[in-house]
């Protein structure tokens, strides 16, 4: 796999979130998502970074266009150094929340990414990647 | 529009302004005693869990106030997302464009004062 562009974004507040979903739409329309590819992408990421925000304390997200081969897509990677998930497969359940949301972030990413990674140490923090590629492979 | 609310979205809602829209809009369906509410989202492009948790509560928060409110116009990229995402907003009631969102309300509207709404049967003949 090869990166040809990354850049960092740090997501502590708000408004960097409004910038962060700005920045991805734009990533999304210069390697040429189709709406629906675009619309999936952008949700799977709202999903992560708000998890970042309201468990993680807030962190930094990586944002790198891949290829690997004829595949185009871009890469999210999504670090805080919250208190880590102590259960991983019960965070991965749909409908379990330790905020008194839906429950739906973490696996519904995972469904809407291509790719996902999800790594966490309790104390620590924690580290989702995902990626997204264009024509879904 | 009468008795109901149009609320018309244009833009993807961050979650604060969100919540001042549940807030908002169930202040105005008190206030003015609305029967029904339309929220029209053809202009919103992403609906994620928190959004679409915002959904949810504002169809039930309205239905406690003796109002109900349809859901309009949603873009199918979010439809096929919300799917994936596992997100069914059960409760919320959808309709493809203003037009049938209308024709819905009023149905329900009358459903609930004829109490045809999800009546379970009901036999009181002595």
């Amino acid at each position: 796999m090869t990166t040809k562009s990354s850049e960092r974004a740090e997501v502590r507040t708000e408004p960097d979130v409004i910038a962060f979903r700005g920045h991805l739409r734009e990533l999304a329309f210069r390697i040429e998502m189709t709406t629906l590819e675009q619309t999936k992408f952008i949700t799977a990421a709202s999903e992560l970074v708000r998890n970042m925000l309201v468990h993680g304390g807030g962190g930094e997200v990586t944002l790198e266009e891949v290829t690997n081969g004829a595949r185009v897509g871009i890469r999210l990677t999504f670090r805080d150094e919250g208190p880590g998930i102590a259960d991983i497969t019960q965070a991965m359940q749909d409908g379990f929340s330790t905020a008194g949301s839906l429950g739906l972030g973490l696996p519904g990413a995972k469904r809407l990414a291509n790719e996902f990674d999800l790594k966490s140490t309790p104390g620590r923090g924690t580290t989702v990647t995902i990626i997204s590629w264009k024509n879904g492979r | 529009m009468g008795d109901f609310l149009l609320v018309t979205i244009q833009v993807d809602l961050y979650d604060r302004l969100a919540l001042t829209l549940e807030s908002d809009l169930i202040r105005l369906v008190s206030e003015t005693g609305a029967r029904g509410v339309l929220i029209e989202i053809s202009g919103v492009s992403l609906v994620d869990s928190f959004m679409g948790r915002i959904l949810g509560n504002i169809s039930s928060m309205t239905r406690l106030l003796s109002a109900e409110t349809v859901v309009v116009g949603m873009q199918p990229a979010v439809a096929i997302t919300l799917v994936e995402l596992g997100l069914t907003l059960p409760g919320v009631q959808t309709a493809l464009n203003v037009e049938r969102g209308l024709a819905l309300l009023r149905q329900r509207i009358s459903a609930t004062e004829t109490g045809d709404l999800g009546a379970t049967a009901d036999d009181d003949e002595e």
